[in-house]
Order: C-alpha cells, then sequence, then structure tokens
C-alpha cells in the first residue's frame, strides 16, 4: 500500500464538510460569532480560514498571544493571516501574567513553563468568548490528539473543533488549497516556547513518517506486528503506541466514580446537540 | 398508472424535536404538491434524527388511532403517497427504527429496521430492537419494498423483497460520511452508490435512496440521494450536504423492457436457493 496516498484528501468536499460543520455547530446555538488563538503556526491558520469562510471575518476574533520568549516571526505571519481573512484581531502580551508565576518557581522545566503559557493563552480564549459572545474554535489536529502533543485545559481547550480529525500532513494540504501562505505552511511546525524549538525535534520523529505510521494503527486498524511487517523501525512503532496509550485521558472527560444508577460519565447519555 | 413523479426529500431534521420536524416534513410535502408528486420519500428517522441515544424513548411514537403526528401525516398522504421514518415504540415498549408508508390516507405497511449496526461509530443495538421481517406491499403504483440504512448493507434483504414481488425498492438512510481521498465523493458515498447502482442492475428494479443531510455531534450526512432505473443506470442524483427536494418520473413501463433483455427474475431459483440455505443451517447446527 501506498501509504502516503492514502493521506492525500480532496480539498473541496473536506472543506464543503469543515465549513458546514463549523456554521451548523454554532448556528445550533445560537451563535453567529467565534473566537480563536492565532499562534503564526499552520493549525490555527487554517482554522482561521475555514471559521472565517463559514461565519465571514468580521464575526470572528482572533488573539495574538506572545510570551516575551516568542518569534517575531510568529505574530508577523499570524498578522499575515488576520490581513487574508479579514478577522478581527488583538494583540496581547501574555508576559505580566505568565512571569510571576513563574518567577515564584525558578525551577520550572521546559514543560511546566509551556504548559502555564498554553493555560493563560487558554484562559484568555475562553475570557474572550464571554466578551465577544462566541465559541471557542480548535486547532488540535489528529496527529497532536493521537499523541497527547499538546496541554490538556491548554492549547486542547475549545468548544468545537474543525480539524481533529485530519494529520498533520493533511492540514498542510488543506492550508495550500484554502490559501494559507507558503512561508506558514513550508515552516517547520513549533510551539514556540523558546527559541529554535520544534515539535519534531521534540518528538523525535517526522510529522509525514509518524502520519503514514498512525494511519495505519488508527485508520486500518493495524496491529503493532502488521505495522512492523508493513517496513515500520518496531522502536517507532513501540514509542508511538506508548505515546497514544499514555495520553488517552488526555481526550476523554474525567472519568467518574460511578455510584449511583444513572451518572453523568456512564449512562446518562444524551447527543451534546440535543434538540438542535 | 405508467409514469410515476417521486421525490425523494433530502432535509435535515432537528435532533430530537418532532414537532419541529414535522412541519418541516409538511413544508417538503407542500412543494411536493406544488410538483405534482405521487409519491414523497424521506431519510431514515426522518422525524427524530439520528443520534439519539437516551433520548429515543421521549420521540418515540406508538402507532395507535388519533396519534397526533400520524394524523397529520395520514391526513396530507391523500393528496400523496409519503414514506418517512420514526422511532416506534411497540405495545410493550420496545423501540425500533422504522418506516412508514402512507397512501390515500391509510397506513399501508411500516419497515422495522432489522439490522442494527452496533461497531465503530454506530450504538444502535444498545438503544433499539431490531425488526424480524421483509416485506413487500402494495400500492397504487405497483408492489414496493423499504429498507432502511444498514439493512441494505445486507444483500438478502433487497433480494427478500424483490422475490416478494418489490418492483421498486425505497432505501431510506441517515449515513454520516467519512472517508476522504482525492475523490469528490466521500469512501462511504461511494460505496452506497456503488451497492443501489448494482441492486438496481442485478434485480432489474428502480432502487430510490433517500439520504439526509446536516450534523449532528460531529458526525456529518452527506446526501447525495439517487434514483437508479432498473437498467441500472442512474435517473436522477441529489446534490452532496445540501437541503433539497431530489424529483424525477419513472417510467414503470422499463420493468418489462429490460426484464425483456435480462430475464433474471424469471430464472432466478429461489427454491434451490432455499434448499441450500436449508442444508447450511443443518451443516451449522452439526457443527455446534
Amino acid at each position: 500500500m501506498d501509504i502516503a496516498a492514502q493521506l492525500v484528501l480532496n480539498a473541496d468536499v473536506t472543506g464543503q464538510v469543515l465549513v458546514g460543520f463549523l456554521k451548523r455547530e454554532l448556528g445550533r446555538f445560537g451563535f453567529t460569532k467565534a473566537v480563536l488563538n492565532l499562534s503564526g503556526g499552520l493549525d490555527s491558520a487554517l482554522s482561521c480560514f475555514l471559521i472565517a469562510e463559514a461565519l465571514g471575518g468580521e464575526n470572528v476574533l482572533t488573539l495574538l498571544l506572545p510570551y516575551r520568549t516568542s518569534a517575531q516571526e510568529s505574530t508577523d505571519h499570524a498578522l499575515e493571516v488576520v490581513k487574508l481573512t479579514g478577522v478581527n484581531h488583538k494583540v496581547i502580551d501574555i508576559t505580566p501574567m505568565v512571569d510571576p508565576y513563574l518567577n515564584q518557581n525558578p525551577d520550572m522545566d521546559g514543560v511546566r513553563r509551556g504548559n502555564v503559557m498554553a493555560r493563560m493563552r487558554m484562559i484568555l480564549l475562553y475570557d474572550h468568548s464571554v466578551l465577544w459572545n462566541g465559541l471557542a474554535i480548535g486547532t488540535s489536529n489528529k496527529t497532536e490528539l493521537l499523541l497527547g502533543y499538546g496541554t490538556i485545559f491548554g492549547d486542547m481547550a475549545c468548544a468545537i473543533n474543525p480539524l481533529g480529525d485530519l494529520y498533520k500532513t493533511q492540514v498542510r494540504q488543506m492550508a495550500r488549497a484554502v490559501g494559507v501562505p507558503e512561508s506558514i505552511v513550508q515552516k517547520a511546525p513549533s510551539a514556540d516556547l523558546w527559541a529554535g524549538q520544534t515539535d519534531e525535534g521534540e518528538l523525535g520523529f517526522t510529522y509525514v513518517e509518524v502520519d503514514k505510521l498512525l494511519y495505519l494503527l488508527v485508520d486500518e486498524r493495524y496491529s503493532r506486528d502488521d505495522a512492523i511487517r508493513a517496513g515500520f523501525d518496531a522502536r517507532f512503532v513501540d514509542t508511538v503506541l506508548r505515546r497514544i496509550r499514555n495520553s488517552q485521558f488526555k481526550r476523554m472527560l474525567p472519568v467518574i466514580a460511578k455510584v449511583s444508577r444513572r451518572d453523568v460519565g456512564h449512562d446518562f447519555l444524551y447527543p451534546r446537540d440535543w434538540g438542535t | 398508472m405508467t409514469e410515476l413523479r417521486v421525490g425523494l426529500a433530502q432535509l435535515s431534521p432537528v435532533l430530537g424535536d418532532v414537532d419541529k420536524n414535522l412541519r418541516l416534513h409538511q413544508e417538503m410535502i407542500e412543494q411536493a404538491q406544488v410538483q405534482q408528486l405521487h409519491l414523497l420519500c424521506f431519510p431514515e428517522l426522518s422525524l427524530t434524527g439520528y443520534v439519539l441515544r437516551d433520548l429515543v424513548p421521549d420521540v418515540s411514537i406508538r402507532v395507535v388511532d388519533g396519534q397526533p403526528i400520524l394524523v397529520e401525516l395520514l391526513e396530507a398522504s391523500k393528496n400523496l403517497d409519503l414514506a418517512f421514518g420514526f422511532v416506534e415504540e411497540d405495545a410493550r415498549h420496545r423501540y425500533y427504527i422504522s418506516s412508514a408508508y402512507c397512501s390515500e390516507g391509510r397506513l399501508l405497511h411500516i419497515h422495522r429496521k432489522v439490522y442494527l449496526p452496533t461497531y465503530g461509530m454506530f450504538e444502535e443495538g444498545r438503544y433499539f430492537a431490531g425488526g424480524d421481517r421483509f416485506r413487500a406491499f402494495d400500492t397504487p403504483f405497483g408492489r414496493l419494498g423499504m429498507l432502511i440504512c444498514e439493512d441494505f448493507w445486507h444483500m438478502s434483504a433487497p433480494y427478500a423483497l424483490w422475490l416478494d414481488g418489490a418492483d421498486l425498492l425505497l432505501l431510506m438512510s441517515a449515513s454520516p460520511g467519512r472517508g476522504l481521498s482525492p475523490e469528490v465523493a466521500l469512501g462511504s458515498s461511494r460505496s452506497v452508490e456503488i451497492i443501489n447502482q448494482t441492486y438496481a442492475t442485478f434485480l432489474t428494479t428502480f432502487v430510490l435512496h433517500s439520504n439526509r443531510v446536516g450534523f449532528e455531534d460531529g458526525l456529518n450526512f452527506w446526501g447525495g440521494s439517487t434514483i437508479f432505473g432498473p437498467d441500472g443506470k442512474l435517473i436522477a442524483q441529489a446534490p452532496y450536504f445540501e437541503q433539497t427536494l431530489l424529483t424525477a418520473t419513472l417510467d414503470l413501463h422499463a420493468l418489462r423492457r429490460v426484464r425483456q433483455q435480462l430475464p433474471l427474475l424469471r430464472d432466478e431459483r429461489p427454491g434451490l436457493l432455499s434448499r441450500e440455505l436449508d442444508r447450511l443451517s443443518m451443516l451449522d447446527e452439526e457443527c455446534s
């Protein structure tokens, strides 16, 4: 099987589904506006293009939330997206909000510092969700969700997510198709928490490689041994499987201890879109 | 009657609100009447929406005289035949995914979905009881058969209706779209189109597929309702994802012409099949 070919998508039909989904999901709860955080990276750029198409740029508020160590290039790229999509924007430096806490904990490692920044951005996102009367749009893609490469209640927090079933390499295809600038499409994906950080450097493998493996494991239901027989290195397969398993909690609501005959977590099973 | 004007109501029901959905049905019925249709077919669970889960008992309908929703639709069926989908509650409080066919103010037939997908994203078996029969029925336009979504992924179902005399199959579904590829059609759409065209060709029968549109809990429903003729050719297709009323005029004489060229029905050997099935079930018993 040519696995890369299986990840090629028709951008028109994919866009039609995703834009239709955004319109309908917001509209059914009476929302005409949305808010999202723009990092200057690929995922939030694509989310921004999609939500701007769904609602019109004038109904979208984007937040550019740099920390003092963020690359200027990130803000520049985010502003380019703002210009191209006609969305509203605010630039808010999160340094004065984040640093008092970091300064109290000088021994914090990169992960903890990154989590604090991601969660501060979430606080601003949800505060503006109320201020702007718009729902928070997510930007996590399928690759990140499966690998658990995100901060729970941080960058993973949102009301609805148009990208969660697109692998990173598919996000790239869609981004190109909707007109995200090449400078954003081609740059190395990064959480931009410190200078020179890249996703692929941190993860230890490339998105192109891991997307192919995830496609086999998840979409095609390959077992570990099937994937190895298909040509993937055993250590790579094990690393990815471990990441998926260890991050399962991030993809679910907190587990509830059942004691009654009907509880919210197990058998009070109503659709989210109830009555709409 | 040799010309049948049919319509497929490709709509997006409101999840769990039967009254609102009744109004959506009435709007479609009005459009259908303006276009002088003889038969209007709605999708699976058109009165309730699909991802119901614990809402099932709240939206269910008992098929009894005077049931207000049924009264309205039966009244409308005095002007044109109607097929629609709903949650049926039986006298002993079992719930079914059912489709009703009404004509001239009378309820002619109810099909209860037999095959309830309970795998992957589907959990119908958790909430519903399954039907236990495939039966064709007579209408003013000839003998029809109805199937609901997963039913027609089992080829025995349309086959049984064909042998029972159905010359027109009404397939009603709420099919979630999935499977990206470079093609315009999603993988699920492509599969269903191939299946329906295959049935039309093999059974030399009209195959009408009424599929819904809209979104529920992140699922998209792809529409793309189709009408295939008994020669297996596409007569009409609705757009993907858009709410619409697809209409076509079916030439019922085509059945005669096609079956002269391709007398598959004449040559079919149901007795032989029945013996083989008996033999296989005996083998099953011996093995178990």
